[in-house]
């Protein structure tokens, strides 16, 4: 019941936010915030979670041996059940995903002046929405989370975004949308072939982990997830949503959308398709592993190209969202870990990186940065905090991004070093693009007579969460790999044998040196 | 059927079978009579309030008369059988019939003229309708097609005296004269192939008659012509956008939602109890109809502005999914799910669709002139202006683009299953294409709705008793898309 009064909580203080309007228009933002820490809370309450618990290896396919788990009938004539489960990834995910939805609160605290009430209760429902894509684990539901959370987004975006708001909204939706049914085709495709096998239907993670389809069937219907993952990743080529809805998102959505949304994609692809099609996903990991690569290259060059301090942010998301693309499918347990840091690490960075683009154009009207310059001179703080955050996303060692993407460059050498090679490039492109970002933002000559409102107490302690955050993840990553650890040694567990029947030693010597 | 036929020699015998058989069609008995009295209460005296609701609680006993048939069990007769499939079927068809005769209420009360005998046309469509859902016999089929569309014809003109409802009820007229005509044909031909009109035994006939083969054919392409002309599916589709613009809202919504799931019933009845799936020829011929309508009706909703022509076509569109279910059904050991799909799908369908024109057709009930709101720029700022009535329409929409959580994502999951079931992956790759296109002018609407403008307030009715049906059916969406169980057990066990 955890788990379910987790999505709850939100669920309900969505509504309760979006009535609070009436007494006072700043009061549905208090309750917004109180909501998420009081989730946040609970979580942490309730749960009763320790490191004994959480550094057991679970058997991926036996529920009793997750950290929480809760099922109950829903619709048994399709073998559809309301069911949630978590272990350390989805205790990560979780954690993150409130942690940036508080942050998010804070980020549109001024930016949201009409219908404060209606925007609230849509944060909250989306965060909800997200939640339930961590934690379900029945195909059936999974899919409905990850379609209805698309619904709050939307009109997040349509009501409260940019000038090309209209435009943008439809295109994430549509986006999102077309892919969710290629993974409906391979939900239902994957159920009715087990169906076939076993005599009955079942749209349980646990029960379809041992299905026997076999053969180019398998392969269509590990595209039909891959697909879906791929566009929400964003990854090459399926990106081009990306840019248009994060600069055209209101802040609390451009946060939410990198920080959170994104991760259900790579988390998508840590769950299900790596474990559900071990054998088709190790045959297709050298197209998945080039797509990974020329996305974090190409996302790193048009970053260069943009004037729009927003599409920057974005297009630098689609670089830094490749190496996790790189470490799902280097297929060792370094490699993955890095994809698990990387999700973490990039949500606080890229967050912190959208906060400061969202107070920009608060202040001047503008995301042109072709209009800015020498702000540091009219802003320390800002340009203080943005420096930061862009050293952090450019790898500087000491941070949490550089542990991810070493991580995730040291444990795909192993495999494919050409490959790594590449993918390293990206991270000088990112240097360049970082740092004329910073000079043409903040640096040369500042505007005369220009007076702008510096960071105040709640803008600097929101930037100082996510400042020790980064920096923790940077130099103690350890709590976080423990966490996850099990969960990717079981993932091991599971595809290893297939490693062996590929008859390549590489990677079955790294799953054994890493444990 | 034989009940009654075996039965001469015992003369007390069949005075009993024959109760019962009355008992059975206690339905439509009752509705006739309701139309009957009606229509002598009109002539007595023309009031719309009472003829309004006179008609409601007419539908309402016909409801309840339902358990009284029930009662005696499943019973085939000659020309109708009463089984598990009709009488869902009727429930589902009485109560949006229910739901249309409380919106035309709101919509006429406003409106100048005498509509006492629009009430009158509504029943007798119902009627029709009710006989299709029951029809077993290529006789009752047309009968009940035959009440369904005159009255219709009527019904799409009698309120309003303008040019372009004239206009629609003359196309459509036409048209579905010219469909009915070549549906006689192709049960004529049929009836000289097989020697039989009741659809079981044309079903018997065909898996031994192989002789006639050509003449079977000719029948059945002519049949599924007529028929695809009343369900508008392309390319027979040219009339749906005109006489959905052309007809007041409320006759719009009954157009779209009782005739077609009534035709629709009856021809899967038709589809399977005659066996027609065996024809493969008939089945590409279907996955052809198929593809065109989902890919039609979805390209051409795109560039619509008025919401009654987007809604025409969405239903093109919804029919080309539907037809999915008729393919598979054709396929070996898939016919029984195929049916559950079809079905649940027609529920979600009318329930669904029904309450976006409950929204549009409320919204034009405010008692402001005759005019309707029914172009896409009337909705601007509608969830500033009417929350409520806004988040309703929202939530058909998002249930016609197939979002979870709604009756339309459970209906599309069907359908996407039993494509799966019957491998059917052309007709899925069209399905997941129009899909894609679908959404666009759903959402389209959506954002119309959002936003910014002036708080307005136009009308001075407020239409409270159609706000509730609005609501009641939107309720009816969700419910149905969280908890499909016990409509998906019933569904399961037609045949």
């Amino acid at each position: 019941m955890i788990l379910v009064n987790l999505i709850l909580i939100l669920l309900v203080g969505g509504v309760i936010a979006w009535i609070s309007e009436r007494q006072h228009p700043g009061l549905p933002r208090w309750i917004a915030l109180l909501v998420i820490v009081f989730d946040l809370g609970y979580l942490i309450a309730a749960s009763d979670l320790s490191w004994g618990k959480i550094s057991v290896v679970p058997n991926p396919s036996e529920a009793a041996t997750w950290l929480i788990h809760y099922k109950a009938e829903w619709i048994p004539r399709f073998g559809i059940s309301f069911e949630l489960a978590m272990d350390g990834l989805s205790l990560l995910m979780v954690v993150l995903t409130l942690v940036l939805g508080a942050i998010s609160v804070s980020a549109s605290w001024t930016d949201i002046k009409q219908r404060t009430g209606f925007f609230e209760a849509n944060l909250l429902w989306t965060l909800a929405g997200v939640l339930g894509v961590f934690l379900a684990l029945d195909l059936f539901l999974f899919f409905l989370f990850w379609e209805v959370m698309l619904v709050p987004m939307y009109l997040i975006i349509a009501i409260w975004g940019h000038e090309g708001r209209g435009y943008a909204s439809m295109k994430f939706f549509i986006f999102t949308q077309v892919s969710g049914l290629m993974m409906l085709f391979a939900i239902l495709g994957l159920v009715v072939l087990n169906q076939r096998s076993t005599g009955s239907y079942s749209f349980s993670y646990f029960d379809l982990l041992g299905h026997g389809v076999t053969g180019d069937m398998a392969y269509v219907l590990m595209l039909g997830f891959f697909v879906a993952f791929l566009v929400k990743l964003p990854g090459f080529p399926f990106h081009t949503w990306l840019p248009d809805a994060h600069t055209q998102a209101p802040t609390a959505g451009s946060v939410i959308l990198a920080g959170i949304l994104l991760k259900t994609g790579a988390y998508g692809l840590i769950r299900f398709v790596v474990p559900l099609f071990p054998h088709e996903a190790m045959a297709f990991s050298p197209i998945a592993l080039a797509l990974g690569a020329v996305g974090i290259i190409y996302g790193a060059v048009l970053a260069f190209g943009q004037d729009d301090f927003k599409r920057l942010v974005a297009y630098s998301s689609v670089s830094h969202m490749g190496f996790v693309l790189l470490g799902v499918f280097a297929w060792n347990a370094l490699a993955l870990q890095g994809a698990v840091m990387q999700m973490v690490a990039h949500g606080l960075s890229t967050a912190a990186l959208f906060m400061i683009a969202g107070s920009l154009q608060e202040r001047l009207h503008t995301r042109d940065m072709s209009k800015m310059g020498g702000l540091w001179q009219n802003m320390p703080r800002m340009g203080a905090m943005a420096m930061f955050f862009m050293l952090a996303s450019v790898g500087l060692p000491g941070l949490g991004n550089f542990v991810a993407e070493f991580m995730v460059l040291l444990g795909l050498f192993k495999v494919a070093p050409v490959m790594a090679a590449v993918s390293a490039l990206g991270l000088v492109v990112a240097a360049i693009y970082s740092l004329a970002m910073m000079q043409r933002a903040f640096q040369g000559k500042p505007n005369e007579g220009l007076r702008l409102p510096d960071y105040g107490a709640r803008e600097m302690l929101t930037m100082a969460v996510m400042v020790v955050g980064l920096v923790w993840l940077g130099l103690y990553p350890q709590p976080v790999l423990d966490t996850a650890q099990p969960v990717l040694d079981s993932l091991i567990a599971l595809v290893g044998p297939v490693a062996e029947v590929a008859g390549d030693p590489g990677n079955v010597q790294v799953a054994g040196i890493t444990k | 059927m034989s009940a009654a036929m075996s039965s001469v020699t015992n003369s007390a015998m069949n005075a009993v079978m024959s109760l019962i058989e009355l008992q059975s069609i206690l339905p439509l008995i009752v509705l006739t009579l309701v139309i009957v009295v009606l229509m002598l209460v009109v002539a007595f005296k023309r009031t719309h309030g009472l003829t309004a609701g006179f008609t409601v609680a007419g539908l309402l006993c016909t409801l309840l008369s339902i358990p009284i048939a029930v009662a005696v069990g499943e019973q085939e007769m000659t020309l109708l059988s009463i089984d598990r499939y009709g009488i869902f079927f009727a429930v589902l068809l009485l109560g949006v019939s229910l739901a249309s005769a409380i919106l035309s209420w709101e919509y006429l009360r406003h409106r100048s003229g005498r509509n006492e005998e629009y009430y009158l046309l509504l029943l007798l469509a119902t009627l029709g309708a009710l006989v299709l859902a029951f029809a077993s016999h290529v006789v009752s089929l047309l009968l009940g097609m035959e009440l369904l569309g005159v009255s219709l014809y009527a019904m799409i003109s009698y309120p309003d005296k303008g040019k372009l409802p004239l206009e629609a009820a003359i196309k459509y007229l036409v048209l579905s004269g010219c469909a009915s005509a070549v549906l006689l044909f192709g049960f004529a031909l049929l009836y000289a192939a097989l020697g039989s009109m009741s659809f079981v035994e044309m079903g018997e006939r065909l898996v031994s008659a192989t002789d006639n083969e050509v003449l079977i054919l000719a029948g059945t392409g002519l049949v599924l012509t007529g028929i695809g002309f009343k369900l508008s599916i392309v390319p027979f589709h040219m009339w749906t956008p005109d006489v959905y613009q052309g007809a007041p809202l409320p006759v719009t919504g009954f157009l779209a939602t009782v005739s077609k799931g009534a035709i629709f019933a009856a021809l899967l009845r038709l589809f399977m109890e005659a066996q027609l799936h065996q024809y493969k020829t008939l089945l590409v011929a279907l996955s052809v109809l198929a593809v065109a309508s989902m890919l039609v009706g979805n390209l051409l909703a795109l560039q619509q502005q008025n919401v009654k022509r987007l809604l025409s076509y969405s239903s093109i569109a919804h029919f080309g999914y539907l037809l999915i279910t008729l393919v598979a059904g054709g396929v070996l050991g898939v016919g029984d799910f195929a049916v559950e799909a079809a079905s649940y799908y027609v529920v979600a369908y009318v329930v669904t669709t029904l309450a976006a024109f409950s929204v549009i057709s409320v919204l034009s009930s405010d008692g402001e002139g005759e005019g309707e709101k029914q172009w896409v720029t009337d909705l601007t700022g509608l969830f500033w202006r009417r929350p409520l009535l806004a988040g309703l329409l929202t939530l058909s929409l998002l249930s016609l683009a197939g979002i979870p959580l709604t009756a339309g994502f459970i209906g599309k999951l069907y359908v996407f299953a039993s494509g799966i079931e019957g491998a059917l992956w052309i007709l899925l790759g069209a399905l997941i294409l129009g899909s894609a296109i679908g959404i666009y002018y759903y959402l389209r609407i959506i954002y119309v709705m959002t936003l910014q403008e002036d708080n307005k307030i136009t009308g001075s009715a407020i239409p409270w008793l159609g706000e509730s049906v609005a609501l009641l059916l939107a309720v009816l969406v969700v419910w149905l898309g969280i908890f499909p169980q016990p409509i998906m057990v019933y569904i399961g066990e037609f045949f």
